[in-house]
């Protein structure tokens, strides 16, 4: 086998050449004959009551074929969530309906109120403008706090209140943590914001339905980062489709980062109006619509109190999170604060009693739920930045603060549930001295001082859980799904391989790093194995892509797969080479009987399994496919060590980031190169949030970012060359490859580190300011000044 | 409906439009060349960019009426009839500059434009000249440095893995 298609070699992704060329398939792409074009009209108030939709005027307008309302989707099921908290009192969350269409009230800016579909895009648009609208508009709930005050706007009429639930972890924990801080030597308390981000991906979303008439299937074609959980929850849920009439195909996705997880309206919509019009009904989003229809991300607001004892070691922590849910359930929603947030709170560190209580809010804006990183960089954030304050309050260094606290004997039981398997956090902070290049901050900062800019130096630690998830974990935890993944491995009879796999790739790579797995684990060319994902029809059931689990969980269910085929090939070559199963090796491709001469190639093998005329047919079936499901037995804990160098201009309190260092330890790698880009990306995105990012709502709950025009993103001259690293390795424990999972990591570790650097400059310059809110804008910085 | 013609990657291309059609959707929906994406609707994110008469322009800014007999080159235009590729669509495979591919044919088409105008940009150019193209998988590392690459700057000391 080349040495450049195997496991740990930087090998270049095949799909690139599709992407490059203009080849790629995305959904936008897929056009159907006789295709219709649905146009939602959407509210343009954030609460209101739908006294009128008259449709009388709109439905004469050229080219529409019918408008649908609210009252069409009476008898349908409402978009399900997936996952039920249970609060500190041992009740249930509240859990409101959410219907396709708006029914009665309407509860956010872009909520659905009515669906046009024409001939043309064009035609439709034009037909909602003449749809009649009587909206009687309600007070609206936007701030959190003020939403669960006595006499608040109800969001939803029919719950008592806007509290989603109000949870405790670990609740039996609560006194002792209170009596830690009582004897603490010093306690560090932190107020802070985490933003709402919209997670924006490149590709807006669309969903393309299909109804065939001959076989009474319905096809849907969505920018979906699980298929296969939109064909369960729309089928199950929504719209009573039995899964085995139903398709859904994510062909190339143009990036997700969470936001594509999730079932939405639109799906449905599409797939219920192809068959009541029988043509096939596409959806194309914009921009615009897609910041008032996407679920944004974060938007916690936090107390954090850290105690520590006279030696500095961490002895309790104790937090304090509102968490928007914004005005229904997103699928993943309840989850995000919660079992994703609370179980990393105890971080890299020893602190043996940790209580996190989560309040979680209906407000009036778009859902909320997971964005990379989704409740990991809530956590890592308020932690970082809370020792970053002791360590200054202490007068000591903020490295040696963190090391003195690190974990450093594994498998380690944290008081919040988890188990980290493996970890080396001094090693990574050893790596990140070496790669950010500590020694020579000090003639950097006077260089900077000469320019007259303030410079200044963050860092960070973090860990978080990935590979999710072991279901009868989830399942103890709320979960409404198993979180296991699969894997069907198909074998040619001239040997190439097919791997169906339930994961999804939209940028990752799995079509190039999951070929170098079962590449290195029979030896034959990459070339020869062929990644299949994202048809529901053609892959067997899998949860998806997200958290960081598909090369752990998808990637273990490929190997299980393998192993299976490579056991049956292993048969085949034992009768044909008339030797004892228990002798054939497999090695480059050849299989051979230990200490002979004799061998038998791949081909032969699988040749021999699907022309089985020399076959052993009494012992064992003719062909050679094998399907593995695979469910972890625990999560896998990347962690790793971030450091941030910023330049702040004191005139204008703009802040630029100069050098960004980042050390991670992702356990064994399967492509390096692949690995670096998922890093990069998400310090991109981390850099965004501290920056930049930040989605804005008034109090009568307008968007007030609803474009690229008022919403920052990063662009290539916000960020500099990052310098990343992953050579330190400790390899998962309980997985198959030893991998724990990179895709998140760059999102949850950046934000405290730049933040941490721009306090540092600030406190350097004798400015006594110990925080400021994310993004540090210049006008929030200036202002600090 | 009137009739617009123009030549798009060599090749004379005409069809029926309304007014309001904009140059993205004609290259999209009409020619079929569905290379050139969408990604905004404010002219923010410079996944539709293609040269019209070699300029780099955002096709969604422009109406498809305003292209009359213009030569139009799209990002399904830049390899050669065999399936070679570019050197920058070869820079961005070595050097893994693309994730999603979504922003990749504006970005491909923008550093052609680029390197047209300044064939030896520096990093910061480069990351100026990309103002105008959003990415957000890749934080840009590696488009601006498959960038210098295909300029025929070593890359080599700018960290990779």
């Amino acid at each position: 086998m080349p040495k450049d298609g195997g496991i740990g070699a930087s090998t270049k992704r095949r799909e690139d050449i599709r992407f490059l060329t203009g080849n790629g398939n995305y959904t936008d792409d897929i056009n159907l004959r006789g295709q219709a074009y649905v146009h939602f009209l959407r509210s343009d108030v954030a609460h209101g009551r739908l006294n009128k939709v008259d449709t009388s005027a709109a439905e004469a307008m050229p080219g529409v074929l019918r408008i649908f309302t609210g009252k069409d989707f009476e008898g349908v099921g409402g978009l399900p969530c997936g996952w039920q908290v249970t609060d500190r009192f041992g009740e249930v969350m509240q859990e409101p309906g959410h219907p396709v269409l708006a029914q009665g009230k309407v509860r956010h800016v872009g909520d659905p109120i009515a669906a046009v579909v024409a001939e043309t895009y064009a035609q439709a648009r034009d037909a909602a403008e003449a749809i009649e609208l009587d909206i009687e508009e309600l007070p609206a709930v936007v701030d959190m706090k003020k939403a669960l005050e006595e006499g608040a706007p109800l969001v939803h009429d029919e719950l008592k209140n806007n509290l989603c639930y109000d949870w405790g972890f670990v609740e039996e924990n609560k006194g002792a943590v209170d009596e830690a801080f009582a004897k603490a030597a010093h306690v560090t308390t932190l107020e802070l914001i985490n933003n709402r981000l919209v997670a924006n991906p490149m590709e807006p979303r669309v969903a393309v339905g299909d109804f065939n008439r001959s076989t009474g299937d319905s096809t849907l074609y969505t920018t979906s980062q699980n298929p296969h959980v939109i064909r369960l929850l729309m089928g199950a849920f929504v719209l009573g489709i039995p899964e085995h009439k139903l398709r859904v195909v994510a062909p190339d996705v143009g990036g997700g980062f969470g936001s594509k997880i999730f079932h939405y309206a639109e799906e449905a919509f599409c797939t219920f109006a192809a068959k009541a019009l029988n043509r096939p009904v596409k959806w194309t989003c914009s921009r615009s619509e897609a910041f008032m229809t996407d679920a944004h991300g974060r938007d916690h607001v936090t107390k954090i109190e850290l105690a520590l004892d006279a030696e500095n070691n961490f002895t309790a922590i104790r937090t304090d999170t509102y968490a928007n849910m914004g005005a229904y359930l997103s699928t993943f929603a309840p989850s995000v604060p919660t079992w994703l947030h609370g179980t990393l709170m105890a971080g890299n560190y020893r602190t043996p009693l940790i209580y996190v209580n989560v309040k979680a809010v209906f407000t009036n804006t778009v859902p909320v739920d997971a964005y990379r990183g989704a409740g990991r960089p809530e956590a890592t954030y308020q932690l970082e930045r809370v020792i970053d304050k002791a360590a200054r309050e202490l007068g000591v260094d903020p490295i040696g603060l963190r090391r003195q606290n690190f974990i450093t004997q594994f498998p380690y039981a944290t008081p919040v549930a988890v188990e980290y398997d493996t970890g080396d956090y001094h090693a990574t902070m050893d790596k990140l001295e070496e790669i950010a290049d500590f020694s020579g901050f000090e003639a950097r900062r006077k260089a900077s001082a000469a320019k007259g800019k303030l410079r200044g130096l963050g860092i960070n630690c973090y860990i978080e859980a990935c590979g999710i998830a072991p279901s009868n974990l989830v399942g103890q935890l709320g979960a409404r799904a198993g979180l296991y993944e699969s894997a069907t491995v198909r074998v040619n009879a001239t040997g190439g391989l097919v791997v169906m796999t339930g994961s999804h790739s939209h940028g990752q790579g799995h079509e190039t790093s999951f070929a170098q797995v079962v590449a290195e684990m029979i030896g034959i060319d990459a070339n020869m194995v062929e990644i299949v994902h994202g048809d529901t029809a053609n892959t067997p059931m899998g949860m998806g892509t997200y958290g960081s689990r598909s090369i752990a969980v998808g990637g273990s269910a490929m190997v299980r797969a393998t192993e299976k085929i490579i056991n049956k090939a292993k048969k085949i070559a034992a009768h044909l080479m008339e030797a004892s199963e228990a002798d054939i090796e497999l090695k480059d491709g050849k299989f051979s009987v230990a200490g002979t001469d004799k061998s038998v190639a791949w081909g032969d093998v699988t040749l021999a399994a699907y022309v089985p005329h020399n076959y052993p047919l009494a012992d064992i079936e003719p062909g050679l496919e094998e399907t593995a499901f695979y469910d972890p037995s625990n999560f896998t804990y990347p962690s790793g060590a971030y450091a941030c160098e910023v330049e702040v201009d004191p005139d204008t309190g703009k802040v630029t980031i100069e050098r960004f260092a980042a050390a991670d330890d992702f356990g064994n790698i399967i492509n390096p190169m692949i690995v670096s880009g998922q890093v990069h990306g998400g310090i991109g995105q981390g850099i965004g949030q501290a920056l930049l990012e930040s989605c804005v709502y008034d109090e009568n709950g307008q968007l007030q970012t609803g474009s690229y025009m008022d919403y920052a993103m990063p662009r290539a001259d916000d960020v500099p060359f990052y310098q990343v690293d992953h050579s330190c390795q400790t390899p998962c424990t309980h997985n198959p490859l030893g991998v724990k999972g990179c895709g998140e990591a760059g999102a949850i570790g950046s934000p405290p580190a730049v933040v941490n650097a721009v306090i540092d400059a600030l406190q350097r310059s004798g400015r006594n300011i110990t925080h400021i809110d994310m993004p540090l804008s210049p006008s929030r910085v200036w202002q600090a000044m | 409906m009137p009739e617009v013609k123009m030549t798009v990657n060599g090749k004379p291309a005409s069809g029926q439009i309304e007014g309001r059609t904009l140059l993205v959707e004609f290259l999209r929906e009409t020619l079929g060349l569905t290379g050139t994406h969408v990604g905004c609707d404010t002219s923010q994110c410079g996944a539709c960019v293609v040269h019209v008469d070699g300029k780099a322009v955002k096709s969604c800014t422009m109406f498809a009426a305003e292209a009359e007999g213009a030569e139009i080159k799209t990002i399904e235009g830049m390899a050669e009839p065999d399936g070679t590729l570019h050197p920058i669509q070869q820079a961005f495979q070595d050097h893994h500059g693309l994730q999603c591919g979504f922003c990749t044919p504006g970005m491909v088409m923008s550093a052609a434009a680029l390197l047209a105008e300044n064939p030896t940009p520096t990093e910061a150019e480069v990351r100026d000249y990309l103002e105008g193209n959003l990415c957000r998988c890749t934080g840009y590392h590696n488009i601006v440095k498959a960038i210098l690459a295909a300029s025929g700057q070593d890359v080599s000391r700018i960290a990779a893995e």
